[in-house]
């Protein structure tokens, strides 16, 4: 592969919540402004740019990932989930997302679309976790609001309603 | 927050890798999974002009069980290794300690071996490579080491790897005829670095301790019955420093108590 130089912007195509998409990226420009600046996708938050509070978390490659945590260019031809891609059409929420709302388990949401995002892919290898392994998973996550207790609580909610559905 | 500019290089081979590091030396930093080269770049406490991709590089993957121990390759990620169906069976302290490397979202992208190439005194796995003796996998342009794990740490982020070189693999040794093992921690919450870690390997015979979080870099001890006082005397010569976590002397106690837990619990699996 060539050399990609420090200054010029680079093409990055991947996929993104089923889209074929591409846009520009500095080596140097992280997963998390690419997404949101170059393509616009704001639900993707940024918070503590380190990799310790979890507000950026997307799925990368079927996997949950800090998206401050990679390079734009390292996700060149990936396969990426982001929060936008969880509603099922305009104006309905999912049922992880639905139980969140239901039970107050966000106040100002900085938090939620990393959380959200942890939970989609971890209900899908573990759809009946108990309160402790879940609370161990969420240890990913930081939320200075809620005190965690609703997040549990919305969790093991929708791990229900998901395995109900399923049955 | 936001990295200092850098070229990028996705290599396709090894011998592309080691052309790179061979040419930039001290100016490449290799990335893997850049769970731990990503932070330091945003941080500018790394800022190297050039940065390797080795994710591609197929000849750099693969668990395997060789010479009696399990070889890691260097793009194999945390949770990889963690749910190789033979971890548990081959080494247990590797199976015990995993779960506290990070956080899920963390494991799935951060590798083995990077986390061994950044030597961090606090983290699990390099903890884990001193406890069981294993050996790091080095090659560059030039030639192949390999290096012992006792060798390999030097300091705070500080290793044996010579700037042309990128580890290939690290080598866990399996779990011996009667071994027992334990890995504790204590840290502020689950998925951070450790305060002080403690990993055991405890024989008919003896057993050993490595102890990480205390020093510029993982210690080992070998012990025999009198764990108390030795503990004590061990725990005291601990170079342990003050930081924002945790105060010298915590951590000292944390050795005692800890690592009194750790070696029981090793002892009592040894005779299971």
């Amino acid at each position: 592969m060539p050399r990609l130089s420090a200054n010029t912007r680079h093409t990055v195509r991947l996929e993104i919540n089923g889209r074929a998409v591409e846009g520009e990226a500095e080596p140097r420009m992280l997963l998390t402004d690419f997404l949101r600046h170059r393509l616009g996708l704001t639900g993707t938050h940024v918070g503590c740019e380190h990799g310790v509070c979890g507000a950026c978390t997307i799925q990368l490659d079927g996997a949950p990932a800090r998206a401050c945590l990679t390079l734009a260019v390292q996700a060149d031809g990936a396969c990426i989930r982001t929060v936008e891609g969880l509603a099922p059409e305009p104006g309905r929420l999912s049922v992880l997302q639905e139980a969140f709302r239901r039970h107050h388990a966000l106040q100002c949401g900085f938090c939620t679309a990393g959380i959200l995002m942890s939970l989609d892919w971890y209900f899908r290898r573990t759809p009946d976790p108990s309160e402790a392994e879940l609370r161990e998973f969420l240890s990913g996550h930081i939320c200075r609001c809620t005190g965690y207790v609703p997040i549990v609580a919305a969790a093991l909610d929708a791990a229900k309603r998901l395995r109900d559905t399923k049955s | 927050m936001k990295p200092a500019p850098f070229d990028y290089v996705r290599a396709e081979s090894l011998a592309e890798a080691h052309d790179v590091l061979a040419a930039e030396g001290g100016d490449a930093a290799v990335i893997a999974g850049g769970q731990s080269l990503v932070p330091l770049l945003s941080m500018r406490m790394a800022r190297p002009g050039v940065v390797v991709d080795i994710m591609h590089v197929d000849e750099l993957g693969g668990i395997s069980i060789e010479d009696n121990c399990i070889r890691v390759g260097a793009t194999v990620r945390q949770a990889e290794l963690l749910t190789w169906p033979g971890l548990a069976q081959h080494q247990p302290l590797l199976a015990q300690a995993l779960p506290w490397v990070g956080h899920w979202q963390t494991r799935a992208r951060g590798t083995v071996c990077g986390s061994v190439a950044l030597a961090d005194p606090s983290a699990e796995l390099p903890l884990c490579l001193l406890a069981l003796g294993g050996e790091v996998a080095l090659s560059s342009k030039r030639a192949r080491r390999s290096v012992q794990a006792v060798d390999f740490f030097q300091g705070i982020m500080s290793t044996a790897r010579n700037d042309d070189e990128l580890i290939e693999s690290v080598s866990f040794p399996c779990r011996g005829e009667g071994e027992g093992f334990a890995f504790r921690e204590f840290a502020r919450r689950h998925g951070d670095f450790a305060i002080v870690a403690c990993a055991a390997v405890a024989s008919a015979k003896s057993v050993r301790l490595a102890v990480g979080g205390v020093a510029d870099r993982p210690v080992v001890r070998d012990f025999d019955d009198a764990v108390d006082d030795a503990l004590a005397a061990f725990a005291s010569e601990l170079d342990a420093r003050d930081d924002l976590h945790a105060t010298a002397d915590y951590r000292r106690m944390l050795v005692r108590e800890l690592g009194r837990a750790t070696i029981e619990e090793a002892r009592k699996k040894c005779r299971a």
